[in-house]
């Protein structure tokens, strides 16, 4: 095992550099062309093209002995898989147009019957004497270690040219995810777009046939650009990562199965995109659960500082200069423990003084202006919301304690600006609240 | 041509199998959710392969609950990749089910020395050989009529609350109907319609059998138990002329294309499947082309 190992690390076989080699542009070319289709929403026509093009193989399979074509060449199946592949498309956009049906009963009903009907063609071919349907159940389940150098050389120049295509046309394809109407009313030609970018998911189908086969080709377009998702909100880094992740799951794939021969390669190139996409899920910077987690749980503990900063603030404003835990219990539906917490992590950053017997404590210098500061925005954003928004006097609270935590300075300067100068006069307004009938 | 009594059976199987998966398809439809009975037949594949491991036999009980396990799963997992980590539902359901039938052909290759099973029996089916049976009426027959008796007397009993929540999920949860907890038992109906017709007539009917019986009957009516009806009749239309086709022009129109003359008859569940979606295609043409004949109803200007 660690000699076959060995072997592949270091390319030994001319075979292992073909695959290898064919394996990782078509890897990095799914996610390119998968991460527009991603952010076009339209991830799983992948699956459906894929399932479509099985008619076109297997009636070019039977055609090829008439037509003088070898029913072995790769080429001359990929023909029949592209019409078809294109057939199912075009099928595709008609059910659309010409009917309500939604998007995803459109991919639905083309693979289908499409793949029914590849599958009745497959059955007599079955029949057929000298066991030829071998050849075609390669291209079901992918088998790359079947891969011819031909074929690897056609991969490669495929593969080459949809990321060509991705890349000079990056700007155009942005536009057209992520606003097609804007695009269309700027002049650009929209449909000759969405045909390309179609067009281009077609070719990365029919060269992943080999590698991942029918079945499992739309997981190389999908799971890859899913998991760049998690790292980055912008478009060039997400291609790129996406590629990367594509490459890299195809050459984990091949080496798996290089190493645990027996099961099957495009079934372990999945896995391993899966894997690329389970870390990313976890980890992922920019949407991972773990980041995610961690910045919700920031603004949780923000936003409870700043309810008790204000409570501590009203209470006080009432008359009392030191408050009790039981007065601030009843003014929110917090528990005792949790604001037990909160007091003693706003007395260990200096905001409070407690009371020698630790029963009451106020705010001191720092903790006065920062609550100032809250309950001044809180005021501003319900004296704002009661004359100018005309919202319902019992929900001002609640709105305001909604937004108040998202106020910026610019915000609030505006706010003061627009709103009548008794407001301006006094460093808090006074609770409109209050003034309520 | 020559009709037997295994060709009565053959299409009696795929008829009442297509009549069963057209019942949930049809909610499947309304529910926006159509490639779920694609992602839930790949996604099954582990599930038997699992059965079959922990069990080490071909019987039907374990395979039957790991592959609806496997189903449920397919369902709550995509949904809560879509809601947790805000990835699209087409994607997240695509990750979903590419992993598990990629997990399932690994374990299948695994059992291998165990259990004898083949990826492509779960695909395409062996409706041709599952109708041999010793028995007066083959087994493969009672059971797909059990399914949709099962399936018909689920849709009637909750016609309403699937109706409902099927067009307006909120004003259903708001009026006390758990909408969720319909839809988890939508998917295991799918799972299991699809596990207990894996074995007779192949993942790829129930896949089309689910989807495009629906769809053609909603070219044709307007309201959910119309659909339903229609739906019925697709399903048993194409599940005839499918088989017809498989045994008689299919073979002579490839035999004319290809230039050999031994070819045998057509898979029958591929035929249904093509012929369910020839029926759609011819639909979509005829209902546009009336369409277009009569003249919209104008408002008279008085």
């Amino acid at each position: 095992m660690m000699e076959s190992l060995w072997r592949v690390i270091f390319l030994q076989d001319y075979n292992t550099r073909v695959v290898l080699a064919g394996a990782c542009v078509f890897g990095a070319a799914a996610g390119l062309a998968g991460t527009f289709l991603l952010l076009r929403k339209r991830s799983l026509l992948g699956d459906t093209l894929g399932h479509a093009t099985l008619p076109g193989i297997t009636l070019a399979f039977l055609m090829a002995g008439p037509l003088g074509f070898s029913p072995r060449s790769f080429l001359w199946l990929a023909v029949g898989a592209t019409i078809s592949g294109v057939a199912g498309m075009a099928s595709v956009l008609l059910i659309r147009k010409m009917s309500h049906l939604k998007d995803d009963a459109a991919l639905a009903i083309v693979l289908s019957v499409f793949f029914g009907a590849g599958i009745a063609m497959l059955s007599a071919i079955q029949q057929l004497p000298g066991g030829q349907a071998a050849g075609l159940e390669r291209l079901i389940y992918g088998n790359p270690a079947s891969m011819s150098a031909g074929d690897a050389w056609f991969v490669l120049l495929a593969s080459t040219l949809v990321a060509g295509v991705c890349g000079c046309l990056f700007k155009e394809f942005t536009l057209l995810c992520f606003d097609e109407s804007y695009a269309l009313t700027a002049g650009w030609a929209v449909k000759s777009l969405d045909a390309l970018l179609m067009g281009l998911v077609v070719l990365v189908t029919i060269v992943g046939l080999q590698t991942v086969g029918i079945l499992l080709v739309v997981a190389l377009l999908v799971i890859p650009p899913a998991a760049a998702r998690f790292w980055s909100d912008d478009l060039r880094v997400l291609a790129m990562v996406a590629a990367g992740g594509g490459a890299l799951s195809s050459v984990a794939g091949v080496v798996a199965s290089a190493i645990l021969p027996g099961l099957p390669t495009g079934a372990l190139i999945v896995l391993s995109a899966f894997l690329f996409f389970a870390a990313s899920l976890l980890a992922g910077t920019k949407r991972g659960l773990m980041v995610r987690y961690l910045i919700e749980r920031r603004a949780a503990r923000q936003l409870r500082r700043e309810h008790v900063l204000r409570a501590i603030f009203e209470c006080a404003e009432d008359g009392r200069s030191a408050v009790t835990l039981e007065e601030l219990v009843a003014k929110r539906p917090w528990t005792e423990g949790d604001l037990r917490a909160e007091i003693t992590s706003l007395a260990n950053a200096g905001l409070l003084t407690m009371s020698p017997s630790g029963s009451s404590f106020q705010l001191n210098g720092r903790g006065d202006s920062e609550a100032r500061r809250l309950v001044r925005n809180h005021r501003l954003w319900e004296i704002y919301l009661l004359n100018h928004a005309d919202v319902a006097p019992g929900r001002v609270d609640r709105d305001a304690d909604l937004i108040e935590h998202v106020l910026d300075r610019r915000l609030v300067d505006e706010l003061e600006d627009i709103l009548d100068a008794r407001a301006r006069e006094r460093l808090v307004p006074g609770n409109p609240e209050k003034n309520l009938p | 041509m020559i009709w037997t009594e295994l060709d009565t059976w053959i299409t009696l199987t795929g008829a009442l199998t297509a009549m069963a998966c057209a019942v949930p398809g049809v909610f499947l439809l309304l529910n926006k959710q159509s490639m779920l009975g694609d992602a839930i037949s790949h996604a099954v594949l582990p599930g038997l392969a699992a059965g079959f491991l922990v069990s080490g036999t071909r019987d039907t009980a374990p395979m039957l609950f790991g592959a609806v396990l496997a189903g449920l799963f397919t369902g709550v997992a995509s949904g809560m990749i879509s809601r947790r980590g805000r990835v699209e539902s087409g994607a997240s359901l695509g990750v979903v089910f590419c992993s598990l039938f990629a997990l399932g052909l690994v374990l299948i290759r695994l059992a291998a020395d165990h259990v004898d099973l083949d990826p492509s029996c779960v695909l395409y089916g062996s409706l041709e050989l599952a109708v041999i049976d010793s028995a007066p009426v083959p087994r493969i027959v009672w059971q797909s009529g059990a399914v949709l008796i099962l399936n018909v007397i689920l849709a009637v009993l909750f016609f309403k609350e699937l109706e409902i929540s099927a067009f307006d999920c909120r004003f259903a949860q708001a009026n006390g109907i758990p909408s969720e907890i319909l839809q988890h038992g939508l998917t295991v109906a799918t799972a299991l319609t699809t596990v207990v017709a894996f074995e007779s007539v192949g993942s790829i009917l129930v896949i089309a059998m689910l989807i495009v019986p629906g769809a053609s009957a909603m070219l044709l009516s307007r309201s959910v138990a119309g659909v339903l009806l229609w739906s019925l009749v697709v399903a048993l239309v194409s599940a005839v002329a499918g088989h017809l086709l498989a045994i008689s022009a299919g073979p002579s129109l490839l035999g004319l294309l290809s230039g050999q003359d031994k070819l045998g008859s057509l898979s029958s569940a591929g035929m249904m499947a093509a012929s369910a979606g020839m029926i759609f295609f011819t639909l979509l043409g005829v209902v546009r082309f009336v369409q277009r004949l009569t003249p919209a109803d104008r408002p008279t200007a008085h």
